[in-house]
Parts: C-alpha cells; sequence; structure tokens
C-alpha cells in the first residue's frame, strides 16, 4: 500500500473501482444463466437450485453489496460533480457502505 | 481515458439505473423469500410487457455504463491506445447488449 | 544546535529514474525539517547531492519531495511529524522525470498548465476602463478559491490517475484552467473548455480527492475538476463544444 493512498477517499475509489469490475464481470455469466429460460428452463431450475446451499445465499449477499455500493458510490460522485460542495465527504463515502451493507443484509435475511 | 461525451453517456446512464437498481434489489428482496424456482420466477415475467420494459432499459443502460467503465481501466491498467479502446468498447457494449437482451427475451418471451 | 546524543538514518533517492537509496545518519536537532536533514546531508556529508530549495519558509513550492512515500514541503515538514523508528526516507517527487537525486524535471508539469489554457486571454486594452470586479460574485469566490496555486506540483505528485493516464493533465493545470473560466475578464471560454476535454481532460479524474489531501495551500483542485465537468457538459449540451 502506497502510502500516499492511505485516506478514505482513495479507498472509496478503489471499491468503487473493484465493485464496477466485479459486478462487470458477473454480467454475463448472469445473462447466460438467464437465457437458459429460453431453451431449457429445466436446466435454468438446476441452476436456481444452487441457491438453497448458504455459501451461494452468502455470496449472492456480496454481489447485492457490490451492486449497492458501486450504485451509492456513484450517486456521492454525481453529488460531488453536480450539487455545491460539501465538506462531508469522507460521511458520505462512509454512509454508501452503510447502507449498501444494511440493504445486503436485509437481502441475506431474506433468503435464508 | 474519456472526453465530454463518454462522460455525460456514463453519468447519464448511471442516474438512469439508479432507480432501476433499487427496483432489482427489492425484487430480488422479494423473490428469493422461500427459495427461488424457474416456475415461480417465469410465472410472473413471461407475457409481461412491464418487466421487459424495465429489464430491457437495465440492460441497454449497464452495457453502455460496464462498456465505458471497462474502457477506463483497461486505459489505466494497461495503457491501450485510442483505436484500441474504440474497438473494446464497441465490443463490450454489443456483447452485453446481445446477451442481455437475449436474456431478458428468455425470461418475459411467452 | 546540535543534541549530538542522537541520530536519524535518512534515507535518500540516488540516482535518476534508475538508482537506489542511500542511507545517512543525520545529527538530530530541536525544530528540524526534512529540508534541514538534505541540507546537512549535502553540506556534511555528500556535496554531490542534488537537491532544489528556494525561500524554505513555506512559500515558493521548490522544496516538495516524497517523505516517507507521501509529497509534502520539506522545509514544513517537521522531522518529529514523520520519522518512523528513528527513519525518514526522502525521495524525488512522483510522476515527474527525476533529473538526478532529488530534483525533478518540471516541464511536464508546466506544459499540461498551458495545454489546459493556463494562459489569460486578455479582452481589453489599456484605453479601455479598467474591469470592476466584484469580489462576492458566484464568479469571484470560485476563482479566489483556487488562485493561491503556487505551482509546487505536490498533488500532482500525489495524484494516481496521473500515474495512469500520460495526457492526464493533472490537478493543478486543471484547477488553473477553472479560476480562468471563472475570470470575467478572459475571453478563450470556449476554447479552455476545449482544452479540459480532451484525452487528458477534466472527465478522467476519479474524485479520489488525493490533491485536496496533501495540497499544503489547502486548495481544492477536486471541487474545480468537478466545475469544469459541470461548465463543460453544459457547453456540449448547448453545441459550443
Amino acid at each position: 500500500m502506497k502510502p500516499h493512498r492511505n485516506h478514505p477517499l482513495w479507498y472509496a475509489f478503489a471499491l468503487h473501482r473493484a465493485s464496477g469490475l466485479l459486478l462487470a464481470l458477473f454480467l454475463p455469466a448472469h445473462f447466460w444463466v438467464l437465457s437458459y429460460a429460453l431453451t431449457d428452463s429445466a436446466a435454468l431450475d438446476g441452476f436456481l437450485r444452487w441457491t438453497d446451499y448458504t455459501l451461494v445465499k452468502i455470496a449472492e449477499f456480496g454481489l447485492v453489496f457490490l451492486l449497492a455500493v458501486h450504485m451509492f458510490g456513484g450517486l456521492r460522485l454525481m453529488v460531488l460533480e453536480w450539487l455545491p460542495w460539501s465538506p462531508r465527504q469522507k460521511t458520505y463515502a462512509a454512509s454508501a457502505v452503510a447502507a449498501s451493507f444494511c440493504l445486503s443484509t436485509l437481502f441475506f435475511l431474506s433468503a435464508v | 481515458m474519456i472526453g465530454v461525451r463518454l462522460y455525460m453517456l456514463q453519468r447519464i446512464t448511471a442516474l438512469l439505473m439508479a432507480p432501476l437498481v433499487i427496483g432489482h434489489i427489492a425484487v430480488m428482496i422479494y423473490a428469493v423469500q422461500g427459495g427461488l424456482s424457474a416456475a415461480e420466477i417465469l410465472g410472473r415475467t413471461q407475457g409481461s410487457l412491464l418487466w421487459a420494459l424495465f429489464y430491457g432499459t437495465f440492460v441497454v443502460a449497464v452495457a453502455l455504463h460496464a462498456a465505458i467503465g471497462l474502457r477506463v481501466i483497461t486505459h489505466e491498467t494497461f495503457g491501450v491506445g485510442r483505436t484500441g479502446l474504440a474497438i473494446l468498447t464497441t465490443g463490450l457494449f454489443l456483447v452485453l447488449a446481445a446477451m442481455g437482451l437475449r436474456a431478458v427475451y428468455a425470461v418475459t418471451a411467452l | 544546535m546540535s543534541d549530538g546524543s542522537h541520530s536519524l538514518r535518512v534515507s535518500v533517492w540516488r540516482g535518476t529514474q534508475a538508482g537506489a537509496f542511500e542511507a545517512f545518519d543525520v545529527p538530530m536537532q530541536e525544530s528540524q525539517t526534512v529540508l534541514d536533514l538534505v541540507a546537512w546531508i549535502q553540506q556534511n556529508a555528500d556535496p554531490t547531492l542534488a537537491y532544489r530549495y528556494a525561500c524554505r519558509v513555506g512559500m515558493c513550492g521548490s522544496c516538495a519531495m516524497m517523505v516517507n512515500g507521501v509529497p509534502r514541503w520539506t522545509c514544513r515538514t517537521h522531522v518529529g511529524k514523520v520519522a518512523t523508528d528513528g527513519a525518514v526516507e526522502i525521495a524525488p517527487l512522483r510522476n515527474l522525470p527525476v533529473i538526478k537525486d532529488l530534483a525533478v524535471d518540471m516541464d511536464p508539469f508546466f506544459d499540461k498548465w498551458t495545454e489546459a489554457g493556463g494562459a489569460f486571454s486578455p479582452t481589453k486594452s489599456r484605453d479601455d476602463a479598467v474591469e470592476p470586479i466584484l469580489p462576492e460574485t458566484p464568479e469571484r469566490r470560485e476563482a479566489d478559491a483556487a488562485i493561491e496555486c503556487i505551482n509546487c506540483a505536490v498533488c500532482y505528485a500525489a495524484c494516481d490517475v496521473v500515474s495512469a493516464n500520460p495526457d492526464y493533465l493533472g490537478p493543478a493545470a486543471l484547477n488553473r484552467a477553472w479560476s480562468l473560466v471563472n475570470d470575467v475578464k478572459d475571453g478563450a471560454l470556449d476554447a479552455r473548455l476545449i482544452a479540459v476535454s480532451g484525452a487528458g481532460g477534466c472527465h478522467n479524474c476519479h474524485s479520489q480527492q488525493g490533491c485536496v489531501a496533501h495540497c499544503p495551500n489547502e486548495l481544492n483542485p477536486t471541487a474545480s475538476i468537478a466545475g469544469l465537468k459541470r461548465a463543460t457538459v453544459r457547453a456540449a449540451l448547448k453545441g459550443r463544444i
């Protein structure tokens, strides 16, 4: 970890980039599996059975977190760029993570 | 590496997707309760114009947004030049849009 | 006034882009700055050490270097604040070519300043009346918030977009452009907005705010760049750029 990066808003950037990248890699797989509804809905059902496993539910929690944190983080950037400057930059970044964690926990509790 | 037009496209698709993402997460929280099955999902989505429009819009927006985002990451990580980036961005958009719209069709068509 | 009993292990970059750190034992003193360490080494241990400074009182920005991996003005950095386990590491500023040891080539930094439309474009001559500039107008507030930049390149060294994108104009150049965008006396608005919309333009800023965190003058280039983003989008929507 390079010392000049050791401040909260750099970590916010890193989280935004990592979440975006991971979501972009997940997306084609997501589309591929859903497309089975067209040709072989039994195969789709087979894929969906995996979601009964707790480990998969945890992975889904991770995905929902990534989506939520990327969105809330992105909204933070839009506020930064388009609304008058606020001195509360770190608060917004922290709030984005907190809100995402709450949302993905809500999902996880619904899934188990 | 983006200019004003790709920046605008990135930001506009982001704003467009904010309510779609909230909607998608809400749907997931609802749908995941009691387990997932193809029959349950398709029973609700097949033949629905509303779901087709919702997810169709989502797919086109995310294909643009992800293609531009990956363009930036590729340039900053690998130093790919202008031409390579143009090919990559267009290619990624077409692949994601095609796969995504196929998935939307698969789930909403009768 | 030398303490005599304690010394610091000071690692200093020697060479050009390729090189290595060389360690010196420098006597500790009261109220010692990192610039004092460098000066001591050059004056007492190795006269071939190359470094820059001028005012040594925190107003010229010439002494900017990487101190333990963080860009700072060395004349305003107290040794006590940065020494870890009696050691300090001093390197030339990041993101700029190294001429020798701690001295970097500032040309790319200043070239980008010009490229971003940093030069003022006058609209009046000496025969015209003086333009009344009221300090409380929104434009003047924006410009005033940005004009204290002394081009020390600390923000440029801190920025990871500068590292990743060779065309990126950087925080200081874009901050300067924003100050002129808000200068009602300037006549080159559209040209300047085009200048900051290219491959190295303002739209590549990821708002990491390393510039904000490290600017010794407490400026906010990220806010200036956000202003440029808004101005360029509005101009693009109106078909002006």
